[in-house]
């Protein structure tokens, strides 16, 4: 299973109270990752990535392990704690407040 | 005794407000989607239990809500959470947060780029829903003003959401422009007695018109005047901030535009200027008296460049002559050291026998005046900075 941890925004948008847990089809990628979450919460879809191009939104960050994974390619292979459930992958708002 | 609710979008959430016909003591629900910025929730004046918010986030996007029990609960029209995002054939379920500009060539071609700040063409991106409006006809019709501006439908209670695309595809989509709080269209006014009629506004375009439900439009901008665009007089690029109507005078529009007060007696094929004797012609919202539709009311706002209320007083005015002439009303409202700003769509009216009036502000009072305006009480005094005030007169 993937953890994934929200802002805490989109946990109330998907009325979920802590980390998400999904089971991803094939390699944990970012792509792979979001494609499952938005399955699982559709109204998540549209809030992490543009509805038509599918690109990150701009004030969105995607980290794990302590590493900024947001500029990575969304099919490259997320790191192996993450594929294995021992680390979450955490979708951050990149300013805090506002 | 009737009572009234009134639905106020923050910054950070959204509000209901209720009381009874005497419009004295008011019960306060909320925050509701507390930290979003709620821009605008509107009820169907069909069925008065259908109420549509719109929920936004430079973070998260744009979210649509409903409610089908007067606010009590909201969903996202759509998909319920777990389900499959497509039905049985595949075909994707409703996807409410979906605004998609339409660029299809079988629709019109609409134009791909507006004017930016600086001249330069600029493709149209979509941000947030800043206006939500009812149908008059159908509860499960809505229609949605969106930046950058163009005009969207639902017709299956916010499922699905399709650009009317004559509106940017008519031929001076060039020609509009950003204002400071971005390329919105921001008013509808549905015609209640021509239902192929439709009015709404731009900031900086200015007001359009169909009369064919929405497949053709025209700028109805003659007669208006604007000093810091290259030609006042020109067609296209004023920067219009609210339009009200009356519903017993379709035709008769009244308009607040950057600076000046307008009026169009002809459905906006011209205006002309009612600023009379107010301390400042700059605004943002106008609204019309419910059962008088010469009374209208306004809150000039000091300059484009300091938006708060001349002289640290907050004064609405009325005039009870369709413009030209204003009277302050002041009992019950600060009358030193404010410094508040009513945003465009943050006035509404009720219509009960004695027409009560709101209006929220930056500084997050919401006031009420259940006498036409002659006096006025706070309902509430320290919610986030209000963004919008509608209100519905209940049985």
């Amino acid at each position: 299973m993937i953890r994934v941890i929200l802002p805490p925004h989109l946990r109330t948008l998907a009325k979920v109270d802590s980390e998400v847990k999904l089971q991803v089809e094939g390699q944990a990628t970012q792509r792979s990752v979001l494609d499952a979450l938005e399955a699982h919460y559709p109204m998540l879809r549209g809030t992490i990535r543009d509805h038509v191009t599918l690109q990150r939104r701009p004030f969105l960050r995607f980290f794990a392990c302590e590493e900024d994974l947001t500029h990575e390619p969304p099919d490259a292979p997320l790191p192996e704690a993450v594929a294995s459930g021992k680390e979450p992958f955490v979708v951050l708002g990149a300013i805090a407040g506002g | 005794m009737s009572k009234v609710r009134v639905l106020v979008g923050t910054r950070k959430g959204a509000f209901i407000l209720t009381s009874d016909g005497r419009r004295e003591k008011w019960d306060v629900n909320g925050p509701l989607f507390a930290g979003w910025e709620l821009y605008h929730l509107k009820g169907s004046p069909l069925d008065p239990n259908r109420l549509y918010a719109s929920q936004t986030s430079g973070w998260f996007g744009q979210v649509i809500q409903r409610s089908d029990d007067g606010g009590k609960t909201w969903h996202q029209p759509g998909t319920p959470p777990g389900e499959p995002t497509t039905g049985p054939d595949g075909t994707p379920k409703g996807e409410s947060n979906k605004f998609v500009y339409d660029t299809s060539a079988e629709t019109g071609k609409p134009l791909t780029t507006h004017q930016w700040y600086d001249g330069t063409q600029h493709p149209w991106q979509f941000k947030r829903v800043w206006h939500l409006e009812p149908s008059l006809t159908d509860p499960d019709t809505v229609y949605a003003g969106v930046e950058d501006a163009a005009l969207f439908r639902s017709t299956d209670g916010g499922k699905n959401w399709h650009e009317l695309p004559g509106l940017r595809g008519h031929g001076t989509g060039p020609k509009w422009q950003p204002g400071a709080g971005g390329m919105c269209l921001h008013t509808i006014i549905l015609d209640p007695q021509d239902p192929g009629r439709i009015y709404i506004a731009i900031s900086a375009a200015g007001a359009f018109r169909t009369d064919d439900g929405g497949k053709t439009w025209k700028p109805i901008n003659r007669g208006l005047r604007s000093q810091y665009i290259p030609d006042p007089n020109a067609e296209i690029g004023h920067c219009v901030h609210h339009v009200a109507m009356h519903k017993s005078r379709p035709g008769v529009l009244f308009m607040q535009k950057h600076w000046d007060v307008m009026r169009s007696d002809n459905a906006g094929d011209s205006w002309q200027e009612v600023s009379g004797n107010l301390p400042t012609d700059f605004g943002f919202v106008i609204d019309v008296h419910a059962h008088e539709p010469q009374t209208i009311y306004v809150v000039p706002i000091k300059s484009d460049g300091e938006h708060y209320v001349h002289g640290g007083k907050l004064r609405v005015f009325r005039s009870r002559t369709g413009g030209n002439e204003w009277e302050a009303l002041t009992k019950g409202l600060p009358q030193k050291d404010c410094y508040v700003n009513v945003l465009r769509d943050a006035m509404a009216v009720d219509s009960l026998d004695k027409c009560g009036i709101y209006f929220g502000t930056t500084g997050g009072q919401v006031y009420v005046s259940p006498d036409a305006g002659d006096s006025w009480a706070p309902i509430v005094r320290d919610l986030p900075a209000v963004l919008s005030v509608e209100v519905q007169t209940l049985p």
